[in-house]
């Protein structure tokens, strides 16, 4: 049994198929990346892990276990996490803060207990600063721990995402457009990243790239996707050859 | 200009980064002790109004300035507070219990006000807070039998222990800073846990919030509890204040000044609270002696630039005629809030803070330092 899967997943807006009977299986430990020209529905798929959409028909397996039906706020608890295309932090707050609410699905204290601020909390929080502290020095995020979002420029704000992300010590991250916005160099550092994550922190990748040298440097294996319906799996390279691959991008 | 050398995670923890802090904090602290035994009993009731202002700011603050849920109905969950130690009080429930049943009353009312703003968000959840307030109103003038209608209640003597605490007493004043302090403490150590910051991610990014693993619904829910239940508590305090309360004391008006209080204050920081409400209960006065003496300033000013004294009365009498026209205190308010919104969203805490940091740089201060940033458009479509 694979330790992710989606099977005969569609997302119907009325007559427009944005995912139509889409099926794929993510190994445990491998680097999975989905490719397709605008619309092809990469980041509906995301959206429909992450319960954003509803699925029109079709089930999502994540470690044996049907989690369509799951709230989408208990799939984070199960230890899937996402990134945003469009960046999606919380502006007025601190990196830090930001990063602790990444922990949130770890928190265990009561209301009454926070109130009070019991020792018990205060012991948690000391946890949780550590992981946080652990992913920071993982990402190189040092300088800007007590910085307000606000004030950061787009590419550490991508990296913080990811940072966010980490902080819930995921078994599967969901990364929609990793390298969306980001210059060559910082393309380069998010590609190690990724693939640190795998080795060193032994998380599961499901990605949606546009850019092909980070696809082909990280991933294990690729899914080409138009019109909401899979062309080609596959290495990175006979992905790239497939012909209807080719037909997609650049036209018969 | 201090610089922190953080040496332990519980450096980001305490609730006093530094000894200054203990220091100021300390100092206030004096001050507010001595102050009943200082001040005139005019100013003293005054400060009991702050507390009570204050306290119900705290509230709202966690609902619309860390939540992000704008509220128009708090004036009726101050009602509720008000209410119940006045009707439990007819049954000589000791003040204690009383108490906390109308913290625990407006809560769970303030929780079911919730649910159905879970689907709402922006200006419609300030119109479904209205009409909460209104209904509550209402109620209250209607419910002769517990309420007393439109001929308002009286509210005894609080006695907490068996001791009489008169409503201008220093130990009065006492119990209202007690009960402000507390729920300052509170709320900072609920905005250094997890409650708290999932609070702050409900407000910036709802969908953000949710695949981090917060469950949205649950803790709008709770943060309009908690806000509810802290306006209760003041309630009681409010009641007592006035020894007498009737249907008109609550409202849309008092809910708008509680709006006031956090909008002038500053909605990113507990500090706007408090300030916020001295202003809100010191520009009363202020009003009136404007209202009293402005007329006579204004004729004296006429008179010294060469009006004759007919000229100058009849300026006078126009002037006073101006100054009592009714619905005129509402309209400076309104006045007030589209000021410091045009000029001043961060309030008087921000603009205190711009002076500390202008004094920390001195020559090196910029402007630009607290411009707000617009950037990047945030997608509206996962909402």
């Amino acid at each position: 049994m694979s330790y992710f899967r989606a099977e005969n997943l569609s997302l119907h807006f009325g007559g427009l198929k944005a995912v139509d009977a889409v099926s794929f299986a993510v190994e445990k430990g491998e680097i999975l990346s989905i490719i397709g020209p605008n619309g092809a529905g990469k980041s509906s798929i995301f959206n429909l892990i992450s319960r954003i959409y509803r699925p029109t028909s079709g089930r999502i397996f994540f470690e044996d276990r049907d989690i369509t039906e799951q709230p989408p706020y208990d799939i984070a608890r199960l230890g899937i996490a996402r990134t945003f295309q469009n960046i999606e932090l919380f502006e007025n707050a601190t990196v830090l803060s930001n990063l602790l609410v990444g922990r949130h699905r770890h928190s265990t204290t009561q209301l009454w207990q926070e109130l009070l601020f019991l020792p018990s909390v205060r012991a948690n929080e000391k946890v949780h600063r550590r992981r946080v502290e652990q992913v920071i020095e993982f990402l190189d995020l040092e300088p800007y721990r007590d910085k307000l979002i606000s004030g950061l420029p787009y590419g550490v704000r991508k990296v913080i995402e990811l940072a966010r992300a980490l902080c819930s010590e995921p078994k599967l991250i969901l990364l929609d457009e990793p390298s969306s916005g980001l210059n060559v160099e910082e393309t380069g550092d998010m590609s190690f990243w990724i693939r640190d994550m795998k080795n060193e922190l032994g998380v599961t990748v499901l990605m949606v790239e546009h850019d092909m040298s980070l696809v082909n440097r990280v991933s294990d294996r690729v899914i080409a996707l138009n019109y909401g319906r899979v062309l080609a799996t596959g290495s990175p390279a006979e992905v790239q050859q497939h012909p209807d691959v080719v037909a997609a991008y650049l036209g018969a | 200009m201090r610089f922190l050398f953080k040496t332990d995670y519980e450096d980001d923890i305490r609730l006093f980064p530094h000894s200054g802090y203990v220091v100021s904090y300390g100092v206030l602290l004096a001050l507010l002790l001595i102050a009943p035994y200082v001040l005139s009993s005019y100013l003293m009731s005054q400060l009991v109004f702050v507390c009570i202002y204050a306290t119900v700011g705290v509230a709202l603050l966690i609902l619309t300035g860390f939540t992000g849920q704008a509220s128009l109905g708090h004036a009726a969950f101050l009602a509720i507070g008000a209410y119940t130690a006045a009707y439990l009080q007819k049954y000589n429930v000791p003040f204690p219990v009383y108490f906390l049943a109308a913290g625990l009353l407006a809560g769970c009312i303030g929780a079911l006000v919730g649910f159905p703003a879970l689907r709402l968000t922006g200006i419609y959840l300030v119109i479904a807070t209205i009409s909460f307030a209104l209904i509550v109103e209402e109620i209250l003038a209607r419910w002769e039998s517990v309420t007393n209608g439109n001929e308002g209640m009286r509210v005894k003597t609080l006695s907490l222990l068996g001791v009489t605490v008169p409503r201008d007493s220093p130990t009065f004043y006492f119990l209202c800073l007690a009960v402000l302090v507390l729920t300052i403490v509170g709320t900072l150590n609920l905005l250094r846990s997890p409650t708290g910051r999932a609070f702050v991610a409900i407000r910036d990014s709802e969908t953000a919030a949710r695949s981090m693993g917060v469950n949205v619904a649950l803790y709008k829910v709770k943060s309009f509890a908690i806000s509810a239940a802290i306006t209760g508590f003041a309630g009681v305090l409010f009641a007592h204040k006035l020894s007498f309360i009737s249907p008109e004391m609550f409202t849309l008006q008092l809910s708008i000044e509680f709006i006031i209080v956090i909008l002038i204050g500053g909605t990113f920081s507990l500090h706007g609270a408090v300030l916020g409400a001295i202003f809100i209960v010191m520009i009363d006065p202020f009003l009136t002696y404007l209202k009293d003496d402005m007329p006579g300033i204004i004729a004296g000013i006429v008179a010294t630039f060469g009006a004759g004294t007919q000229g100058a009365a009849n300026v006078q009498s126009k002037v006073a005629a101006f100054a009592s026209l009714n619905g005129l205190k509402g309209a400076i308010y309104g006045i007030i809030i589209v000021l410091f919104v045009l000029f001043e969203p961060l309030g008087l805490y921000g603009r205190w803070l711009k002076i500390k940091l202008f004094f920390q740089l001195f020559p090196l201060y910029k402007r630009a330092t607290f411009k707000r940033q617009k950037i990047y458009v945030k997608s509206e479509r996962n909402r």
